[in-house]
């Protein structure tokens, strides 16, 4: 069944079509529609699960964190001062290797005190452990939240993921989306039954003091699961294209084949980039775009397969690590780590300043003019 | 691709307008995007909304700078924020006024097609808002569907049915009688 249903929709579709048992949020702007739409539906009794009220984001992953030890497929949303208001919570997420399914609605760190897109705070999330996707459209936040179950469900994986929408231009923008039907999703998507699970019937400890003897193992089985992460990825996208005809993958190249210049994004900046990419093409320009879908586990070998063999590369971040450079620019420049091949380091967009189809040609037309460097800002004004 | 751009008060309804009109294009079987402005809402202050309707898949995710139609939901817009930049040659303007089209020159326009209907009159008629603050959104809509043949009035009529919660009937009444009475 196809609706037209804004970003947050699609979210709080994707977790009711998911059959999440529980549900825990906290309010905040652009987020709050997600819990809304949710806290109606179970109100209606159209999603049989538990909505746990809060008095912050912090409780709300906490709530997550216990109802899925206990076994229950859970669900929550959030934007910047929240998710950075979890982050504590979100190590013990990932560590106690519980699939939780997180939509956040990417949205700048204050001050200056802002509600409009910026990634800076999934970003500075990246090393909690979670699985990190970045969504162009609001099909690919439904489709998403459906696929990251499934992925963080298998038990050579256990780990949560942070499925990340840009503030507004995805989150209070309406456009066409699937919702498909019942019985398809449910056959994608079984019922959650973890092996290990908190039971009074079969005593476990979990969490408990972890002496050097074992913290070090528990890392490197952290490490093993992302890396079995990244080929279940590839596995439950091709599966779900089989049963619902879209594609996904770790990554997305657009026009990269014959590519020349080939630009590297993420988010709704990539559908546009797409759109710019056609005009340069248009005029002759072998122009491609790289969207990469996955900061982590973060693919290197496809990001290196697509951009070897373009002759020169631009990266374009919604986010500054201040002191250094934009943070994608950090993962492709290490994975390209021994090529020959120059990459530019662009920033737009922070702060949900808008991105054209005429800042991304120039992001082209600069990389013509101009040596490689580490940090462009298109437009901005000095 | 056509991409709609609208100008209104807040208040008038310019966001839910902008919904409803790419609701009524979908309806039809055409792809559609429909979003505001992202700014601080506020009452009275100057708001946009943009609507792309598309054959194909729409892709693109930022403002709509060379709009084909613009459609004025507030005559005291004109001359205090920049309506017509960007608007492609022969680009249609409506506009919620008493005054004919002829009244109305836009210098820096190329060749625009300009289109009035007394949507604020036609709206409390049908009792929707008050005489200081009549809610437009839904009855320029009609005149949306007549000036530009994007969509039909039975679609805008369905779309305005299903999208407003009160006052279905009258809405879409309004909708459908500036279709009728459309200048230009």
């Amino acid at each position: 069944m196809k609706k037209v249903l804004t970003g947050n929709f699609a979210a709080a579709y994707g977790a009711t079509a998911a059959k999440v048992d529980v549900v825990s949020a906290y309010p905040i702007t652009p987020q709050t529609t997600i819990v809304e739409i949710l806290s109606e539906i179970v109100a209606d009794g159209l999603l049989d699960a538990d909505f746990i009220k809060v008095e912050s984001e912090h409780s709300a992953m906490a709530a997550c964190i216990g109802a899925q030890a206990v076994g229950a497929r859970t669900f929550t949303a959030t934007s910047a001062q929240g998710l950075a208001l979890m982050h504590e919570m979100l190590h013990w997420a990932a560590r106690g290797r519980l699939p939780i399914v997180m939509a956040n609605v990417n949205r700048a760190m204050a001050p200056g005190w802002s509600i409009w897109a910026d990634v800076t705070d999934s970003v500075a999330q990246r090393d909690t452990g979670w699985m990190q996707v970045y969504c162009e459209n609001n099909q690919e936040v439904f489709d998403t939240i459906l696929m990251s179950y499934k992925v963080g469900e298998y038990e050579d994986v256990l780990l949560p993921t942070l499925v990340n929408l840009d503030a507004f231009f995805l989150s209070h923008t309406s456009q066409v989306v699937d919702l498909y039907d019942e019985k398809t999703i449910d056959a994608f998507l079984p019922e959650y039954n973890p092996k290990i699970k908190l039971d009074v019937k079969d005593p476990r400890s979990f969490g408990a003091l972890t002496s050097p003897e074992h913290y070090y193992e528990f890392s490197y089985k952290m490490q093993i699961a992302q890396e079995n992460a990244r080929s279940r990825i590839k596995e439950v996208s091709a599966e779900f294209e089989k049963r619902f005809g879209r594609k996904y993958d770790l990554i997305e190249a657009y026009r990269c084949e014959d590519a020349e210049t080939v630009l590297v994004d993420y988010g709704t900046i990539a559908g546009t980039a797409k759109d710019a990419v056609d005009r340069m093409r248009d005029r002759g320009e072998r122009v491609g775009a790289l969207k990469i879908r996955y900061l982590r586990p973060f693919p290197v070998k496809e990001v290196c397969r697509i951009l070897n063999s373009a002759r020169q590369v631009g990266v374009i971040d919604r986010a500054i690590s201040f002191g250094h450079e934009g943070p994608f620019f950090t993962e492709v420049k290490a994975a390209m780590y021994g090529s020959q091949i120059p990459i530019w380091g662009f920033l737009a967009g922070l702060g949900g300043r808008d991105v054209s189809i005429a800042d991304i040609e120039s992001v082209v037309t600069h990389m013509k003019q101009n040596e490689p460097s580490n940090i462009i800002w298109i437009g901005v004004k000095k | 691709m056509i991409e709609i751009r609208f100008h209104g008060r807040g208040g008038q309804g310019a966001v839910k307008a902008s919904d409803i009109l790419a609701m009524a294009a979908f309806a039809e079987g055409k792809m559609v995007q429909a979003f505001p402005f992202f700014g601080v809402e506020r009452r009275g202050a100057p708001v946009t909304a943009f609507t792309r309707i598309s054959e194909d898949e729409i892709r693109i995710h930022c403002y709509i700078y060379e709009p084909d139609v613009l459609v004025i939901l507030d005559p005291t817009l004109i001359g205090a924020v920049p309506l017509t930049d960007g608007l492609k040659p022969g680009g249609k303007i409506i506009i919620n006024t008493t005054r004919p089209p002829a009244d109305f020159t836009f210098p820096k326009a190329d060749d625009p097609k300009v289109f009035t209907v007394d949507c604020s009159s036609i709206a409390l008629k049908h009792r929707l808002g008050s005489k200081e603050a009549p809610i437009v959104n839904t009855a320029i809509l009609g005149a949306v569907a007549k000036a530009t043949n994007l969509v039909s009035i039975n679609s805008i009529m369905e779309a305005v049915k299903e999208k407003i919660p009160v006052n279905k009937e009258e809405n879409a009444l309004a909708a459908k009688e500036t279709y009728q009475k459309l200048q230009g």
